[in-house]
């Protein structure tokens, strides 16, 4: 039963990956300024689009902004819409799914309807029409909206499955002992759906991380908050990529990328360990099986 | 006779099912069924699959509401005609329980056994110290023979046997403290090795709790073993009780008689004359669809003894002495006697030859 999470070589790597990006968001503004004396903000007109260099490492962009400073800075920005967008989805689709699936009846039929209502929405459109309304939409806003418009599929996952454990004999026989509602969503059903819910979460990670940059590069977003997405948007302002300022948008594209992959190679450890038939067999057993194998032919005395 | 704990009255219950095209249809899965349940008595409930038993069980455990009749506990109505308050009171709870036919699908593989037991101790007991908490779950898996205790408090349902699992869902519905107890073959997903055992656990159950037992199967044989009284079920209604011995060796209904000589005896010469007794066991039929259930008595297409008033009209109800009745018309006509002679093989054999002539 117990299944070792770390034992798995594409787990670990994204746990370190995504842990690094977390300890950059968290630590890492402090850390060039004081330590390397950057400040994303500030303009050196005597560096305008200069490649990587001494003193700046990640080179400059047009306004003469530091790249390395941005990047970290946006690394806060991008995780934090990420993180935000991702907590406010899975919550909501647990707050919708799992009572759908567990009620019911006429419940859970409203509830359902709730749900199909958001997953047929145009959602892009939507964003913009109420981006438009709402105006200068800080970062919190936008992780808001991502997650407000992006709940309706996990909705629907976590509906079926709390449907399929709820009508199952343990529940009904914890109901046969007077177990309340609440109790038996929370203790009953609920821990059943955690590996729905952690791979939902990290999906909904990529996902907010992804729709940040996609809105901020269409123009939603704070001018005045720098994100992964705000840098590739300016980026692609100043024509940098026909220009060839490379150092400009190659940076922030790769975090995006790389915060990613190793949230879906977390994914894919969460998925192991909620459907076994899908673990390979570990390098270690392997090796283990094999030595077994060589002291068992050897021949004896040898 | 004492008075009963639990009781159902008349019960019925209707399930409404629609098919692709919309139109909805009533399947009659139980329908004028009565039973009594006291204090220290077994009472066994026969049918083959399909017949209503486990709907007859989810009544009295209310996870179904009975379309109509009612149920009473203690001679007060809980539920049925009349009673508009649907929601379960925990009082209910506390005096009637329900054993699940899987022991591996009743406990939540997520939990071990201490959380089943405390959670059934706090749900009805409250402002227990832990110390008495842990003493009563102690007892109560010695009281199911799980010792020593601490052996199997801190399992996981995925580390016991079949028949561990199966001892530790009765602790639970025993932490209650309940007066009825419903099994709804309780014994039928174990090995045939630790059933005796288990039906030797329900009869000290009834023997030093006094409780109230329900017992559900399709299993004669263990129902002679551990009943008090038999029920025998068919499509939906019951058909015949009565106390156990009187009704197996002696069926008034023919599909008593039926379901008796159905099950193996090894006592009976089966190499010897194989064909004469299983010949037509193939031509016997099977269970009529209970969406749109045969009228009059529900057996009739099956019954050699049919009658034509047996298609056109519901039998009556033959009191036969001794608390043992019978929904069959030979009462009424004086063939009664007709039961105890040939064996239903023979005469389904012998009713068919004649059609086919």
């Amino acid at each position: 039963m117990k299944y070792d999470l770390f034992g798995n070589g594409k787990v670990t790597f994204g746990v370190v990956v995504l842990g690094f990006f977390v300890l950059l968001a968290i630590l890492g503004p402090w850390f060039t300024s004081t330590v390397l004396g950057l400040d994303a903000r500030a303009n050196d007109i005597s560096a305008i689009s200069s490649p990587p260099s001494a003193a700046h490492p990640l080179g400059t962009t047009q306004f003469g902004q530091d790249v390395l400073a941005q990047v970290v800075e946006g690394a806060r920005g991008s995780m934090f819409v990420g993180f935000l967008g991702a907590i406010v989805g899975t919550v909501i689709s647990i707050l919708v799914g799992v009572p759908a699936g567990y009620f019911g009846g006429t419940t859970g039929n409203a509830l359902n309807f709730l749900t199909n209502l958001f997953l047929v929405m145009p959602v892009l459109p939507l964003i913009f029409v109420l981006a438009g309304y709402l105006q200068g939409t800080g970062l919190v806003m936008i992780a808001f909206i991502i997650g407000v418009f992006g709940w309706a599929g996990g909705a629907r996952t976590l509906r079926a499955q709390a449907m399929s454990v709820s009508n199952r004999d343990f529940v009904q026989a914890m109901r046969m002992l007077g177990e309340s509602n609440r109790r038996l969503i929370f203790t009953e059903v609920m821990p059943h759906l955690y590996g729905w819910i952690a791979s939902m979460f990290l999906g909904g990670l990529i996902g907010a991380v992804m729709a940040e940059a996609g809105l901020a590069f269409l123009g939603v977003s704070d001018s005045s908050a720098i994100s992964w997405g705000t840098m590739i948007q300016a980026a692609q302002q100043q024509s940098a990529v026909l220009r060839g300022l490379w150092w400009w948008f190659v940076p922030p594209g790769l975090c995006i990328a790389l915060v990613g992959t190793a949230a879906a190679l977390i994914n894919f450890g969460v998925d192991e360990l909620a459907n076994p038939k899908l673990r390979s067999g570990s390098r270690r057993v392997a090796k283990r099986t094999a030595a077994i194998r060589r002291t068992a032919l050897a021949p004896e005395g040898v | 006779m004492t008075a009963p704990v639990l009781e159902a009255i008349d019960v019925a219950k209707h399930f409404a099912v629609a098919n692709s095209l919309g139109d909805s249809s009533v399947v009659r899965a139980v329908e004028g069924a009565s039973i009594r349940l006291e204090p220290g008595r077994i009472t066994a409930v026969v049918g083959e699959s399909g017949s209503g038993k486990t709907t007859l069980a989810r009544i009295l455990a209310r996870f179904y509401e009975p379309t109509s009749g009612v149920i009473r506990l203690d001679g007060v109505p809980v539920a049925g005609d009349g009673i508009r308050k649907r929601a379960v009171q925990k009082a209910y709870r506390k005096d009637v329980q329900l054993i699940f036919q899987d022991p591996f699908g009743s406990l939540n593989p997520l939990h071990r056994v201490r959380h089943n037991l405390e959670r059934a101790v706090r749900l009805h007991h409250h402002g227990r110290s832990k110390a008495a908490l842990e003493e009563r779950v102690t007892s109560l898996l010695e009281r199911v023979s799980l010792t020593p205790a601490s052996d199997y408090v801190d399992k996981f349902p995925h580390e016991l046997s079949g028949g561990q699992r199966q001892r530790v869902v009765i602790a639970r519905a025993l932490a209650v403290e309940p007066r009825v107890l419903l099994g709804d073959e309780p014994i039928s997903m174990l090995d045939v090795s630790i059933r005796l055992e288990m039906l030797n656990l329900l009869d000290t159950l009834r023997r030093e709790d006094g409780l109230a037992l329900l017992y559900i199967t399709h299993d004669i044989a263990s129902a002679r073993y551990l009943c008090d009284d038999i029920v025998v079920m068919y499509a939906g209604q019951m058909v015949e009780a009565g106390p156990k011995d009187a009704v197996i060796s002696s069926p008034q209904h023919p599909y008593t008689k039926l379901l008796v000589e159905s099950s193996p005896d090894p006592h009976r010469d089966v190499a010897a004359d194989r064909d004469e007794i299983f010949g037509a066991a193939d031509e016997l039929g099977e269970p009529p669809s209970l969406i749109d259930p045969p009228s009059g008595c529900r057996f009739h297409p099956r019954c050699p003894f049919a009658m034509e008033k047996c298609t056109t009209t519901p039998p009556p109800r033959a009191q036969l002495g001794d608390g043992r009745w019978a929904d069959c018309w030979l009462h009424e006509e004086g063939r009664a006697d007709e039961l105890s002679g040939s064996t239903m093989t023979e005469l389904i054999t012998r009713k068919l030859t004649e059609e086919r002539r």
